[in-house]
C-alpha cells in the first residue's frame, strides 16, 4: 500500500471511531467533555510512560483511559458539592490536569520523543513510518491501534445499544428500570478516553474534538432516529476526513488541521441545506407561512367588508397600510399572492373576492 | 527576601511577573461575569478560535508586532463568539456542541494557516507557535504595553457599565423589560471577555488561557455573595496566580510558566472550595456536625423534660434506657447525656438515672416554645 492510501485509511478509521461515541456526547449535551478528556489524558500518558519507558506500550492507553475517567469523576465530585456548575467544573479540572502533564514532560522527559505539540496537533503524515509487522501483515501501527479501537467502539455500541439509548434519552427511566445510567456514563467516557488516546498520536487531540462533535452535530440536523444518526455521523466523518486529506495535500498544510476545517465545512453545508431543519429550508418555510398568513388576513378583511357601504373605502390596497397598519411591502406581497391564486380580483385598485376567495376566507375565519 | 530583591532587579522576571499580574487582573475580572452567566467554557472556545486570527493577521500584514497579532486574534475570536451565539439561538444545535465545533474547527483552520505560513519561502514566522502554549519568559516591554493598554480599557469599560453588566448577569429578563439593550450589552461583555483572553494568549497560550478565565472567578465565588467583592477578589487571585507562576518558573529550571500559573490558580480554587467561610466544604461539614449535635442535645433534653413533667419536680430523674427507647436519633442517648453533663444541663443521679438541672429545665422549655410556637 502506498503511504497516501495508508494515511487515508487511518484518517477514515479515526473519523468513524470518533463519530460513534461522539453521537452520544452530542445527544447528552456533553460535547465539551471530548475537549476536556482529550486534554486531560496527557498526565495519564506521561505517568504510564515513566512507568514503562516505552512510547509504544499499551499501558499508555490504559493510563490515558484512567486519566479520562478520573477527569469525569473529578468533574462529578465538584459538581455534586453544589459549589460549582458543571461547565465551570469541567473548565477547572482539565486545564489543571493538562498543566500537570505539560510540567511533567518539561521537567522529566525533555529528552524523549514526547512533546506537547505532538499530543495536541499530531501529524498524520508521519504515521506510515511507524509500522507493525505480524507475520505477513505489515501495516502502520496507528492503523492497527485505531482499527482495534474502532472495533471496540462498534462492539460496545452494538452490545449496549438499548442501554445507551435509554440512558441518553431518559436517565430517570433508565435508573428506575435498573439500567445503572451512571455505570453506562462512565463506560462511555472511558470509551471516549480510549478513542482520544488512540487518535492523539496520529491526529492530535483537537482533531479528536472536531471529529467527535462536528459530524454527529451535522447528522443531528438530518435525522431524528438514533440508528440513522450513527450511520450518518460515520459517513460525514469519512467525507470530512478524506476531503481534509486532499485539502492538506493541495495546500501542503497540516492534515489534522485540514480535516478539522473540512469537518466544519461539512457541518456548515449540512446546517445550511438540511432538508427539514436547515437554515435555508427554515427560512423558506417561514416566508411561506408569512405570505399565507398575510393572504388569509387580507381575504378575511375583504370578506368582512364585502357588500357593505364602506367597502369602496376599505377594500383598497392603499388602505391596508392605514387600517391594518401593514408594511407597504408586506401588503403588496399579500395582494400579489392572493391575485396569483385567483382568490380575488383587482379593478382600478378596488379589491373584490372571487367565489373561491370567499370560500377560502370563510374557511380561514374558522381555522385561524 | 532574595526573591523580592530579584523581582525588582531582574529585568526579565520583573517584566514577566508584571505581565502575568496584569493579565490575571483582567481575566479574573471578566471571568467573574462569564462564570455567573454560565459561560465558563466560552473562554476555552474563544481562545482556541482566536488562533487563525493570529495567522491571518500575520499573513495580511507580514508583521509580528504584538498589537497586530492581538488585534487579529481579537477580531476572529469575537467573530467566533458571535457564531456560537447565533448557532445556539437560531438552530437546533445546543450550546455545548456549538462550543465544541467552533473551538475545534477554528483551531484546526488556524493550524492549517500556521503550517501554510511555515512552508512559505522567506517567511519569518518564528514565534507564532508560541501562541499555542505561551512563552511567558519571552515577554518583552512591547508585549507588556499591549497587555497594559488593552487590559486597562477592558477594566475601564467594565467599571463604566457596571450596573448594566450586573443586571444582565443576574436577570436579563428584567433588564429587557426595563428597556436596556440586552443583546448589545451581551455582545459588549463578550467582546471584553475576548479582549481579556487574547492579550493572555502569548503568556499562557491558547490551551490554558481558559483556566485563567474560570479558575480565579470560581475561587472568588466561594468567598462571597456580592458581585463587587467577587470581581475584585477574582482579579486579585488572578494576579497572585500570575505572579506566583512567573516567579516559581524562574526559580525552578524547566518549569513552563503557563502551566505553572494554571496549577497555582487551581490550587487556590481547591483551597477555596475546601476552606471558604460559609460555602466551603470544611466549614459546611463543621456546621452540619454542630447543628446535628444541637438537635441531639435538644431532643434528649425535651425527652427528659417530658418525662419529668409527669412528676412533681422538673428535676425528677429517669433511666437512660427509657431515653434510648424515646430517642428517634440513631444510637444511644449516652453520648448526648455526657454532653449534657458537661454543658451542666443534666446530671447523673446514680449509675442509671439522669435528671435535668435548673438550666436544663429552662432550656428545654425554650426549645419546646420554639418548636411549638409557644402553644404548649
Amino acid at each position: 500500500m502506498s503511504a497516501s492510501i495508508e494515511i487515508q485509511l487511518i484518517a477514515v478509521t479515526v473519523a468513524v471511531a470518533c463519530a460513534l461515541p461522539g453521537v452520544y456526547l452530542v445527544l447528552r449535551q456533553l460535547a465539551m467533555m471530548s475537549d476536556a478528556i482529550s486534554h486531560a489524558i496527557l498526565p495519564g500518558i506521561v505517568i504510564a510512560f515513566f512507568l514503562t519507558e516505552d512510547l509504544g506500550s499499551p499501558l499508555l492507553i490504559v493510563g490515558a483511559a484512567l486519566a479520562g475517567v478520573l477527569t469525569v469523576a473529578l468533574v462529578e465530585v465538584l459538581r455534586k458539592t453544589g459549589l460549582l456548575k458543571e461547565d465551570a467544573a469541567i473548565g477547572i479540572v482539565f486545564p489543571a490536569l493538562f498543566s500537570v502533564g505539560v510540567i511533567l514532560i518539561a521537567r522529566y522527559a525533555g529528552d524523549v520523543h514526547l512533546d506537547v505539540d505532538a499530543v495536541l496537533l499530531g501529524e498524520l503524515a508521519f504515521a506510515p513510518f511507524d509500522r507493525l509487522v505480524v507475520g505477513i501483515l505489515d501495516i502502520p501501527k496507528s492503523l492497527a491501534v485505531m482499527g482495534v479501537i474502532l472495533i471496540l467502539n462498534v462492539v460496545f455500541i452494538t452490545l449496549f445499544y438499548k442501554e445507551l439509548k435509554l440512558a441518553t434519552f431518559d436517565k430517570a427511566l433508565a435508573a428506575s428500570l435498573g439500567f445503572a445510567p451512571a455505570v453506562i456514563h462512565y463506560a462511555l467516557m472511558g470509551l471516549v478516553s480510549v478513542t482520544a488516546v488512540g487518535a492523539f498520536d496520529a491526529v492530535g487531540s483537537i482533531l479528536v474534538v472536531a471529529l467527535m462533535v462536528a459530524p454527529p452535530a451535522a447528522a443531528y440536523m438530518l435525522t431524528d432516529r438514533l440508528r440513522t444518526m450513527l450511520v450518518l455521523s460515520a459517513a460525514l466523518g469519512i467525507v470530512s476526513a478524506l476531503s481534509g486529506y486532499w485539502m492538506a495535500r493541495m495546500l501542503d498544510a497540516s492534515i489534522a488541521g485540514s480535516m478539522a476545517t473540512m469537518a466544519g465545512v461539512v457541518f456548515g453545508i449540512v446546517l445550511a441545506f438540511a432538508p427539514d431543519r436547515g437554515l435555508v429550508s427554515m427560512a423558506r418555510r417561514q416566508s411561506r407561512q408569512r405570505r399565507a398568513f398575510a393572504r388569509d388576513m387580507l381575504l378575511i378583511h375583504l370578506y368582512h367588508h364585502e357588500g357593505l357601504p364602506e367597502a369602496r373605502r376599505e377594500c383598497r390596497e392603499g388602505h391596508l397600510q392605514e387600517h391594518l397598519q401593514w408594511d407597504p411591502e408586506f401588503a403588496s406581497t399579500a395582494v400579489k399572492t392572493a391575485l396569483k391564486q385567483d382568490l380575488m380580483i383587482s379593478q382600478e385598485g378596488f379589491l373584490s373576492l372571487t367565489e373561491s376567495g370567499r370560500q377560502h376566507a370563510q374557511h380561514a375565519l374558522v381555522h385561524i | 527576601m532574595d526573591l523580592l530583591v530579584d523581582l525588582f532587579n531582574d529585568y526579565t522576571l520583573r517584566t514577566v511577573a508584571l505581565g502575568a499580574a496584569l493579565l490575571g487582573i483582567s481575566s479574573g475580572a471578566l471571568g467573574g461575569f462569564a462564570l455567573l452567566r454560565r459561560q465558563s467554557l466560552l473562554g476555552d472556545a474563544i481562545s482556541h478560535a482566536a488562533l487563525p486570527g493570529i495567522a491571518l493577521a500575520f499573513l495580511l500584514t507580514g508583521s509580528k508586532s504584538p498589537l497586530v497579532l492581538v488585534l487579529g486574534a481579537g477580531v476572529v475570536g469575537w467573530f467566533g463568539s458571535v457564531l456560537i451565539a447565533a448557532l445556539t439561538r437560531r438552530t437546533p444545535i445546543t450550546y455545548d456542541t456549538s462550543l465544541g465545533i467552533l473551538l475545534s474547527v477554528f483551531f484546526g483552520f488556524g493550524l492549517v494557516l500556521l503550517t501554510f505560513i511555515q512552508r512559505m519561502p522567506n517567511a519569518n514566522q518564528a514565534g507564532l507557535d508560541s501562541f499555542l502554549f505561551g512563552q511567558a519568559a519571552a515577554l518583552m516591554q512591547r508585549d507588556i504595553m499591549v497587555i497594559v493598554g488593552i487590559g486597562s480599557v477592558v477594566l475601564l469599560i467594565t467599571v463604566l457599565f457596571w450596573k448594566e453588566f450586573k443586571l444582565i448577569s443576574f436577570d436579563p429578563d428584567v433588564a429587557q423589560t426595563l428597556g436596556f439593550p440586552v443583546r448589545a450589552l451581551e455582545h459588549l461583555l463578550t467582546a471584553l471577555l475576548v479582549a481579556a483572553i487574547v492579550i493572555g494568549l502569548q503568556t499562557v497560550g491558547v490551551v490554558l488561557m481558559s483556566a485563567m478565565i474560570i479558575a480565579p472567578a470560581a475561587a472568588a465565588r466561594q468567598w462571597t455573595d456580592r458581585l463587587g467583592v467577587m470581581i475584585v477578589l477574582a482579579a486579585i487571585i488572578g494576579a497572585v496566580s500570575g505572579v506566583g507562576g512567573a516567579v516559581s518558573s524562574s526559580l525552578v529550571p524547566n518549569l513552563p510558566t503557563g502551566p505553572i500559573i494554571v496549577v497555582v490558580a487551581s490550587i487556590i480554587v481547591l483551597i477555596s472550595l475546601l476552606f471558604a467561610l460559609r460555602r466551603g466544604f470544611v466549614f459546611r461539614k463543621v456546621r452540619e456536625w454542630k447543628s446535628g449535635r444541637a438537635l441531639r442535645v435538644d431532643a434528649v433534653l425535651v425527652d427528659l423534660y417530658t418525662l419529668a413533667s409527669q412528676h412533681e419536680t422538673a428535676g425528677y430523674p429517669h433511666s437512660e434506657r427509657v431515653l434510648n427507647v424515646m430517642s428517634t436519633m440513631s444510637g444511644t442517648a449516652r453520648r448526648t447525656l455526657k454532653l449534657l453533663e458537661t454543658l451542666e444541663l443534666a446530671r447523673p443521679i446514680d449509675a442509671e438515672r439522669w435528671a435535668l438541672t435548673s438550666e436544663g429545665e429552662e432550656r428545654a422549655r425554650r426549645v419546646i416554645d420554639r418548636q411549638f410556637g409557644g402553644r404548649s
